[in-house]
């Protein structure tokens, strides 16, 4: 028993031990669902289902596709959100304040509703693509930008104060000193939301963006075999943030230096 | 070198650091900066380093005035080689990477001369066996002791050190300021600030004493350790002095 115990965290555990635990872990949790589902009186119908894998894995590609590209966006509205933050023109810093909190404060699902329904309309923004990734990167961006501004805040006073007195201008002080030190602590976080980008990315099915949760909810209407279309959904999701939380994971690892 | 002070000013919030300090300090090598913690001491030679700007008042360094616009300070840092107490260096580069930063992003320098500068002068400080280390990997007076590298690289008009071994523990002290004393023999201009009275009877020509804003004493640092005139300064050093 005491070699499935570590002392500390942190500690290296033993391969067996390792292996062991796992092992008993996923015993563990194939015992609870399988008895979970052999006492659910449910006619499964995978053939069905089946017919209709195309569509599944158009949805699938939907919501990479989806994520990647708000990832990228709103690492660019956070970083101008971050930096907005810091300004020192006041209307700007309550802007991205107001901005900020207003995201943070308010559940994705309505803001996706008000951007898609209220402003894109008003603006004419027909593509719910395109408005999808934007509502997306906002709700992300906001999170992003208090990462950013916790990530520079959290670089030294007294390095800010060395850079000065070695000559760098401002530019160059964010360039050297701010953005290489950020970029290795937010590498870590940032998978970790693009974990979260590919989870919130289901909510755009309720404007009709043909992603992967839209395609599994339609498989369900054409087959009324609702288990069978939201297992599959699970699964694939998984199959996304699973390596991406490992290779956060590893990540943390490779970037961690001593300050 | 020469300074000239005309009635500097520099109040943070509620506090007078510096009040209405005038003085001419005659022609020197190497000036020490003593006196109590909180004094104005700091920042004094903070605003000769261009890090600090005055509410009012005139600095002029060797009969030229000092332009406080952040353009004119900008290129008066540069020209300056400053040390801090601690944490000089930036945590993500190397020892030689550091000092390579401001030759080549500041001074213009290409890379591969920038590297025979480093080589040159970490094998003269006995750091070349660290260049590839991060600060994190050295000890405090083998981070100060790059720092002076990267302080001396760009071949500055004078070095400011504002108390460089008040981190660092009794045998680490000695090899940084060996260091500095090294520096002073070879014949560069350098202000210091510390508290290290020993040191800064040892290296320094002129010397002024500074508390509650205003430089109470100034001159030759022999004459002013031996013969302290002001009550003030005779207190302080005999304080300083007891262990």
């Amino acid at each position: 028993m005491d070699s499935f115990v570590t002392q500390r965290l942190g500690r290296p555990v033993g391969l067996a031990a390792m292996m062991v635990s796992w092992g008993l872990v996923a015993l563990l949790t194939t015992a609870l669902f399988s008895f979970a589902f052999s006492q659910l009186h449910y006619g499964w119908n995978w053939e069905a289902i089946w017919q209709y894998r195309q569509k599944f894995v158009q949805g699938w590609l939907m919501t990479v596709a989806l994520s990647a590209a708000s990832l990228l966006l709103s690492l660019i509205i956070g970083l101008l959100a971050a930096l907005a933050r810091r300004s020192s023109f006041l209307p700007l810093r309550y802007s991205a304040v107001l901005y900020v909190e207003i995201v943070r404060g308010t559940p994705l699902l309505v803001q996706i509703l008000v951007l898609f329904y209220v402003v894109a309309n008003a603006f004419g923004m027909e593509n719910r693509y395109f408005v999808g990734v934007l509502a997306l990167s906002l709700f992300a961006g906001a999170y992003l930008a208090e990462m950013i501004r916790s990530g520079i805040d959290s670089i030294r006073g007294s390095q800010l104060e060395s850079a000065r007195a070695i000559g760098l201008t401002r530019g160059q002080t964010y360039r050297y000193v701010i953005f290489p030190q950020l970029v290795r602590q937010l590498v870590p976080p940032l998978t970790g939301q693009f974990a979260s980008i590919i989870k919130d990315s289901s909510l755009l099915s309720i404007i009709a963006v043909s992603e992967f949760t839209l395609n599994a909810q339609e498989v369900n209407a054409f087959t009324y075999s609702t288990l069978e279309s939201y297992l599959p959904l699970a699964l694939g999701y998984l199959l996304l943030t699973l390596p991406i939380s490992l290779l956060s994971r590893l990540l943390e690892r490779r970037f961690h230096f001593a300050t | 070198m020469r300074l000239e002070f005309g009635a500097l000013s520099k109040r943070f919030g509620n506090r007078q650091a510096l009040c209405d300090v005038s003085l001419s300090v005659p022609e020197f090598k190497s000036l020490a900066i003593i006196g109590p913690s909180g004094g104005g001491k700091t920042t004094l030679l903070r605003i000769i380093a261009g890090l600090e700007i005055p509410e009012s008042g005139v600095l002029s360094i060797d009969g030229q005035r000092v332009d406080f616009s952040e353009e004119f300070l900008l290129s008066h840092r540069r020209s300056i080689g400053t040390v801090f107490q601690a944490y000089n260096l930036f945590p993500h580069l190397t020892a030689r990477e550091n000092v390579i930063l401001p030759l080549v992003k500041v001074h213009g320098r290409s890379t591969d001369e920038a590297q025979a500068i480093v080589e040159t002068l970490f094998e003269r400080f006995q750091l070349s066996g660290h260049a590839n280390q991060r600060p994190a990997e050295l000890s405090g007076g083998q981070q100060q002791r790059v720092a002076i590298v990267r302080a001396i690289a760009i071949k500055p008009r004078f070095l400011i050190f504002d108390e460089p071994t008040s981190a660092l523990d009794p045998e680490m002290t000695a090899e940084v300021l060996d260091c500095i004393a090294d520096l002073r023999a070879e014949g560069r201009d350098l202000i210091i600030v510390t508290h290290n009275m020993g040191f800064a009877r040892e290296v320094s020509d002129h010397c002024l004493f500074i508390a509650e804003g205003q430089v109470l004493e100034d001159g030759r640092s022999a004459e002013l350790f031996r013969n302290p005139q002001h009550p003030q300064l005779a207190n302080f050093l005999a304080k300083v002095l007891r262990y």
